[in-house]
């Protein structure tokens, strides 16, 4: 694979993405509020938060689709509001729909792909990409005839085709196989190795434990980020793992206590948790003591952190 | 019957399937109401359209522009000349200096008639010499000649009866004592489909061109490839011209095929250049789907895309002079026909096609089609959404 260089000569700053106070409304409703986030060149960061939470809005203001409203950064060095010419030659932006043509082959696409952003062979670049997508064989096939995964591999294909710094990445395996999902990440973080920097947006919790920083944002707003250990310990959130009979009679009765912010099931288990420790221990302590259920002192996963979180700032909006 | 009485839904049966109609009706209903263009067209198309062309068109028109090339200065020209005047059929206003400017005059299609009054005109009628006066009318479109062509005839059997008394008594008519000829140009055997059938390759022209590009970029819009397609580094221009240029060669494909379907089905000759005739035909179908393309960038969603391209197609058949004369429609009709490519391309094809015009004859309308092109590519790329905002 090759990487363009850019067309300024200059060294590619460390820090690929620093924006500050991005806010964007739809027709009064903000849907981002105040963001600021710095991503660092090379690294998969991934962008988490639930449903409308503003992920796609922010990635669309990154690559120049939306004009934010207020906020000023960067995206490669050059200016999200002025320069969004040059940041689009840059960007590979996968969106979270498929966009590649349906009615087109698989060639037809990466051949289109390639002469939009002037490449000098678009045959070759195609041919190239085919192979590496290991598609020799179907490359005749209309795009809109592949299966969910391979849509999805062909997407990011045709991101890659231009040798983008930068990648932006809108729920890139929504809908996909577990094992073209796996497929996929292993792909993302081969080109991070190569030096491809990756903003991904997901909001499945095994995926943001492959990134190697993550963002959380809630209602258009940016409650965490760091690493996952960062995130996790920054919480301070108290949990019990509880397992045996009647676990969901007991968390219907949980939730009714103070010091008690969450209660989770898990499998044939339920996490409960505390952002005040001694508050939780108050609380439970004649449940711990009398059973019948088993309690142990457990680690917080990221998924309690980020529903934690979410709960959080729905009681601030409520 | 109330509805849920034992606790039992009936959904056999006459009833349930009318509430489940019903269902629909309202769901449909709602759905209409949100589409606001739908509505609008809805209202507008049937009211706009009726008043615009119940109040326009009109099959025996009056005041048709008439150049005189008057070579004879007696009392019976002058007459004649003010009889011309106050008729309601004729619009005298140009006075052309020689024969050559005469013709040009009809071919360029700024005058539907040409009246020459030759030398010695009054001299020979009071000699008893039966003097012609030739009367040329562009008949390439037979519609709006035709009224106008009677009426002149029963306008000079009386014209000069005033001046026919005392000593010239004698040449009072029992026979008229001059001659009318009446040349019916381009189209002598006053027959339709030469009329007809360049006028429909513009009304195919048009319909066809507008839904080619009207549909395209609301198709990438629904299908979901407008985002990815605007995160590359592509212009709006870029996209318009590359979106419009397969569908120039499409729309020359069509108009061959009209052209040689003409020649052979129809009997309809090109007179004129065959090389012009194509250039102007590429530029007028390059003027309608830049329309296309611009109702395409304004609509939300295919089906609006159409309306809008029905919208504009019905004054280009009702008012371009297509089926009714041109000339017969009110001056505020008239206006609006001129903004409309189709007008200006029917002056072409017909002027090319059966009269032979040059390009210097179809100046105007070749700058008028040009500005509209220009007009509506620019109106498209300034509507053009380059971001989704």
């Amino acid at each position: 694979m090759t990487t363009s260089v850019p067309a300024h000569g200059a060294p590619e700053p460390a820090i690929v993405i620093d924006v500050e106070g991005l806010t964007k409304s739809f027709g009064g409703r903000t849907v981002v509020r105040n963001l600021s986030m710095q991503v660092h060149r090379g690294l998969i960061y991934g962008f988490l938060g639930p449903n409308g939470s503003g992920k796609t809005t922010t990635l669309r203001m990154l690559c120049g689709l939306l004009t934010p409203d207020s906020g000023h950064g960067t995206c490669l060095g050059y200016d999200i509001l002025t320069q969004s010419a040059e940041i689009k030659r840059h960007v590979g932006y996968m969106t979270q729909r498929f966009s590649l043509y349906a009615d087109l082959s698989i060639r037809e696409n990466l051949e289109f792909v390639a002469r939009v952003y002037n490449l000098d062979d678009p045959r070759a670049a195609a041919d190239g990409a085919i192979r590496r997508l290991g598609l020799e064989n179907r490359a005749g096939q209309l795009a809109g005839e592949l299966s969910g995964g391979w849509k999805q591999r062909l997407a990011l294909g045709a991101c890659i085709l231009p040798g983008p710094q930068l990648l932006l990445l809108d729920e890139p395996t929504a809908g996909v196989d577990p094992k073209a999902r796996r497929d996929f990440w292993d792909e993302i973080h081969a080109l991070a190795h190569q030096g491809m920097t990756v903003l991904v947006s997901t909001h499945y919790m095994d995926e943001a434990e492959r990134c190697h920083e993550i963002a959380y944002i809630a209602y258009g707003e940016l409650l965490a980020h760091g690493s996952v250990e960062e995130v996790i310990a920054d919480a301070h959130l108290a949990t019990y793992i509880v397992t045996g009979p009647d676990l969901a009679d007991l968390a219907e009765h949980l939730k009714t206590l103070e010091g008690v912010d969450m209660v989770a099931p898990f499998g044939t288990a339920l996490h409960v948790s505390g952002r005040d420790k001694t508050r939780l221990d108050a609380a439970t302590k004649d449940l711990r003591e009398h059973g019948p259920q088993v309690w142990s002192a457990g680690e917080a996963t990221l998924e309690d952190v980020f529903i934690d979180l979410m709960s959080r700032t729905k009681d601030n909006f409520a | 019957m109330s509805a849920g009485v034992d606790g039992e839904r009936r959904t056999r049966g006459f009833r349930a399937a009318l509430s489940r109609v019903y269902a629909a009706f309202v769901k449909e209903l709602l759905q209409l109401r949100r589409d606001r263009i739908t509505f609008a067209t809805m209202i507008f198309i049937p009211l706009t359209q009726l008043l615009l062309f119940g109040y326009a068109i009109n099959t025996d028109p009056k005041h048709l522009p008439t150049a005189l090339l008057i070579q004879d200065d007696s009392a019976f020209s002058r007459s004649f000349v003010s009889a011309l005047r106050v008729s309601s059929y004729f619009d005298v206003g140009t006075a052309a200096a020689s024969e050559a400017e005469l013709d040009h005059l009809i071919l360029s299609g700024r005058v539907q008639f040409g009246i020459q009054i030759p030398a010695h005109f009054g001299r020979d009628l009071i000699r008893g010499e039966r003097p012609a006066i030739l009367v040329v009318a562009d008949a390439s479109d037979p519609v709006a000649a035709g009224g106008a062509v009677s009426a002149l005839q029963g306008l000079l059997s009386t014209v000069f009866s005033r001046d026919l008394t005392g000593p010239v008594a004698a040449r009072a008519p029992q026979e008229l004592p001059f001659e009318v000829r009446i040349h019916r140009r381009y189209n002598p055997a006053g027959e339709t489909r030469l009329n007809i059938v360049p006028g429909l390759m513009g009304t195919i022209l048009t319909l066809t061109m507008l839904i080619f590009t009207a549909l395209s970029v609301t198709r990438e819009v629904e299908r979901g490839t407008m985002e990815s397609l605007l995160a590359m580094p592509i212009r709006p221009v870029e996209i318009m011209l590359g979106k419009i240029a397969p569908y120039l060669v499409v729309g020359g494909l069509q108009a061959g095929l009209i052209l040689v379907a003409a020649k052979l089905l129809f009997g309809v000759p090109v007179v004129g250049s065959l090389g012009l005739l194509v250039g102007l035909t590429l530029l007028f179908i390059l003027a309608n789907l830049s329309v296309g393309y611009t109702f395409s960038t304004i609509a939300k969603s295919q089906l609006q895309a159409m309306q809008m391209s029905f919208f504009f197609f019905l004054p280009n058949i009702l008012l371009s002079g297509f089926m009714f004369p041109f000339r017969g429609m009110p001056d505020w009709a008239q206006v609006i026909g001129e903004i409309l490519p189709l007008t200006h391309y029917l002056r072409i094809v017909r002027g090319i096609m059966l009269k032979g015009a040059t390009f210097v004859d179809l100046q105007v309308d070749v700058l008028a089609l040009g500005l509209f092109t220009l007009a509506a590519m620019t109106l498209a790329v300034a509507r053009f959404r380059q971001t989704l905002d």
